[in-house]
């Protein structure tokens, strides 16, 4: 009848996962389903959230799963609805920011709407959301925030200057949180993926890709780490070593290579 | 249906949470029951006066919001937490309203502590006639689970004793109850785990002592079987009857331990009442063997509980009850005895980061030798329990009672992530144990109850009593706690019954 839990004692977690229609979010909302947490699922497409709220409540108990249908770059409406959230779902241990966006840019290519939505959805709504729940987890002393940034954050590269510099801010803005936060007692994780086998990667050029994993092996990595309290990942792991040499190029090297 | 003098006293004030959607964020923190085994994010709210307790529960019943009333928070599981939203603290409205020296009469607002009232009546030579093992707890929150002490066997629960009280629903209106004209309402809210509406003040009728001393007797005591036997012959003669038991002690030593009774003293017996009856001689010693500071004891004793560190204390302590206390007559003032919890300060911080738990079941008299010498064989082998106390109890008039014609034992457990499983699967095995005894539990100390063993030992017909009372006086149900939200709401949809209101998440705030 306990299931080996006193639900009085141990009350189930809540994660929101912004961005969770598809690739890493989705799959990142299926694995903390599994271990246990209640999940709120934001996006802007709501059917596909619907399916998989559907099949969280089937598989892991009823009210596992709520959706929100949710644009990032409405920033005003942020903390209505993470009240919203909270109201709803009782309680609000995680916050998780997935969404993202990545428009294919050719090497001549200037275009600023295309760099304006990246900055908005991969960096501004990150520190809307991001924001918001570090002044909630401030007050409580607990929580758990967890950044999706890129490796590609890590140097500006010729490929797309807009998507480098947002995931750069977001990097950055992360370790901001994360020295504000962990004196309260609040966990903040900066996850670098790779290769993530999401509909992401269909403006990469796919000749040049490796080491694809799928959003199941990146949401693995991204829940082992919030629960070990590590500060940044890469996933997968052998990204870092890469990472490093790339972070070491001297910038006369650097500016003639062409990725 | 008087309105209550605080309330006619000031008018509505504005308040700093009628400008929101959305609360304001500075607000929030954790909220930990006393055994500091859980949490619950907490929107928390300090009123001092009763209109803003008015305003707040008709603001959140607007909004969508649920209120969950607290008091010291002196609950071991979660009857004094809300599952998130607001949490309303009821600690500062702690004024004493009115004291009768002359009739023992005395009416106090909710968050009146235990210790404001004795330090306020005893000179005037009153006690309060049923305490907790604790001082600190609030009058509000003892109300709200009908609290016993040690003489529950002679004074039955602290409910027994209000004459009156006021309560303050979430629909807005004031009640008087009293047991002689509202029974059904009186007998429900005491004990009703302040779902049913804000008890705004209370007056108490108090006991009349001739000391500021009770005379106590302590011996030693063989096993579980000579401890009942011993608890019941002397419910008659004492006032107050209690056992220690060595948990942790098996074979034909399971149940040893130590027996504590005492009596009130006669006029006369004490030649200097006036003496006894100060705050001076009342007061607990802040130092162990005059030197050492109780304040930290915790610390210490953090590094010796586990199995074997508490087998050495339990067995110390069983032999000094055997040979230096036994047998031993000897006063002792009426705190001291009474509030035994208060020794150590912060005593439950010593279990650990994993906080503790207490379990407490309460089985008749004729099954409580079986039951008992089968719980402690399965805690010994399962999960050790470090603290183990027997009482003798009878019944009452209350709705959600916990009263029996028996004994209770309650037990503490450390509480350890890792031995959670099975702590969890001993417990639905005690369960068991007592509902086939036709036993009962205790909701200020529940952790572990589910609906279908609170539908059991509660039964249908009391359930819809219940749940009638909820209708009656919070339709939208916005005071929900979250062990009313454990235990009591499946029980709605098990019994079928309608939802009279929205459920607290009427209009949302969108």
């Amino acid at each position: 009848m306990t299931e080996g839990r006193l639900p009085a004692l141990q009350p189930k977690p809540v994660a929101v996962v912004i961005g969770a229609s598809s690739g890493i979010g989705a799959a990142l909302a299926r694995r903390l389903a599994g271990e246990g947490y209640r999940v709120a699922l934001l996006a802007r497409r709501g059917p596909a959230m619907e399916e998989l709220a559907r099949l969280l409540n089937e598989r892991c108990g009823e009210d596992t799963a709520r959706v929100y249908v949710h644009d990032v770059t409405r920033y005003e409406d942020v903390p209505r609805l993470f009240q919203r959230i909270l109201q709803e779902m009782s309680r609000v241990d995680a916050v998780l920011y997935v969404a993202g966006v990545m428009h294919r840019v050719d090497l001549e290519e200037f275009d600023f709407a295309k760099d304006r939505e990246m900055l908005e959805v991969n960096l501004l709504g990150a520190v809307a959301w991001l924001g918001q729940a570090a002044l909630y987890f401030q007050g409580l002393g607990h929580g758990h925030i967890v950044g999706i940034s890129s490796i590609a954050g890590d140097r500006g590269r010729v490929a797309n200057p807009a998507y480098h510099a947002a995931k750069a801010g977001l990097t950055t803005y992360l370790e901001s949180l994360r020295n504000r936060l962990s004196r309260r007692g609040v966990h903040v994780l900066t996850v670098k993926p790779g290769f993530v086998d999401t509909p992401m990667l269909a403006n990469a050029p796919r000749k040049k890709l490796f080491w694809v994993i799928s959003p199941d092996q990146a949401a693995a990595d991204i829940v082992r780490a919030m629960k070990k309290g590590k500060q940044v990942i890469y996933t997968p792991a052998r990204w870092r070593w890469v990472a490093l040499v790339i972070q070491h190029i001297p910038s006369f090297i650097f500016r003639r290579l062409s990725f | 249906m008087a309105a209550s003098r605080t309330r006619s006293r000031k008018r509505a004030r504005v308040h700093p949470w009628t400008d929101a959607p959305p609360l304001s964020w500075d607000r929030w923190q954790r909220a930990f029951n006393f055994g500091r085994s859980t949490w619950r994010p907490s929107w928390v709210v300090r009123p001092t006066q009763v209109d803003e307790v008015a305003a707040l529960l008709d603001w959140a019943g607007k909004h969508g919001w649920r209120v969950a009333l607290r008091g010291a928070g002196r609950s071991y599981g979660d009857a004094s937490l809300g599952e998130g939203h607001i949490l309303l603290d009821l600690t500062r409205m702690n004024r004493i309203l009115d004291w009768d020296p002359e009739t023992g009469l005395l009416t106090v607002e909710p968050g009146v502590t235990v210790e404001q009232i004795w330090k306020h009546c005893l000179e005037d030579g009153w006690w309060m006639p049923v305490v907790p093992g604790t001082m600190f707890p609030t009058m509000g929150g003892m109300l709200a689970v009908n609290v016993h002490g040690k003489n529950n066997w002679k004074a039955g629960t602290l409910g027994e004793h209000v004459r009156s009280l006021t309560l303050l629903t979430p629909t807005g209106e004031t009640h008087t109850l009293t047991p002689q004209d509202t029974p059904e309402a009186f007998y429900g809210v005491i004990g009703g785990l302040g779902v049913l509406g804000v008890i705004t003040s209370v007056t108490l009728q108090m006991k009349r002592v001739y000391s500021g001393d009770l005379e106590v007797q302590a011996w030693a005591v063989s096993n579980l079987e000579q401890a009942l036997r011993d608890l019941d012959e002397a419910k008659d003669r004492f006032d107050y009857v209690v056992a220690w038991l060595d948990g942790l002690a098996g074979g034909r030593a399971l149940g040893r331990g130590q027996i504590h009774v005492a009596r009130y003293l006669e006029p006369g017996e004490d030649p200097h009442p006036a003496r006894t009856l100060r705050m001076e001689h009342q007061e607990l010693p802040e130092t162990l063997f005059g030197v050492f500071p109780k304040s930290v004891l915790w610390r210490f004793m953090r590094l010796g509980m586990h199995r074997p560190g508490m087998r050495l204390v339990n067995l110390g302590k069983y032999l000094v009850a055997r040979t230096v206390s036994h047998h031993k007559i000897y006063r002792q003032s009426l705190v001291a005895f009474n509030f035994l919890l208060d020794y150590i300060p912060h005593w439950e911080r010593s279990y650990g980061s994993g906080g503790m738990m207490q379990f407490q079941l309460f089985v008749p008299k004729g099954q409580a030798y079986d039951v008992f010498r089968e719980v402690l064989r399965i805690s010994r082998r399962e999960v050790p329990t470090y603290l183990a106390v027997l009482k003798r109890h009878r019944p009452d008039n209350f709705l959600l009672s916990h009263g029996v014609d028996g004994y209770s034992l309650a037990l503490d457990f450390p509480v350890r992530p890792r031995q959670m499983p099975r702590l969890a699967a001993m417990l639905d095995t005690f369960h068991h144990l007592v509902l086939q005894a036709g036993g009962r539990f205790y909701f200020a100390k529940d952790a572990s109850v589910t609906p279908q063993v609170a539908l059991a030992f509660l039964g249908e017909e009391t359930v819809r009593r219940f749940f009638a009372l909820k209708d009656r006086y919070d339709p939208q149900e916005v005071l929900q706690t979250a062990l009313y939200r454990r235990v009591f709401q499946p029980l709605r949809t098990m019994l079928a019954l309608p939802r009279s209101g929205t459920g607290g998440n009427g209009s949302s705030t969108g």
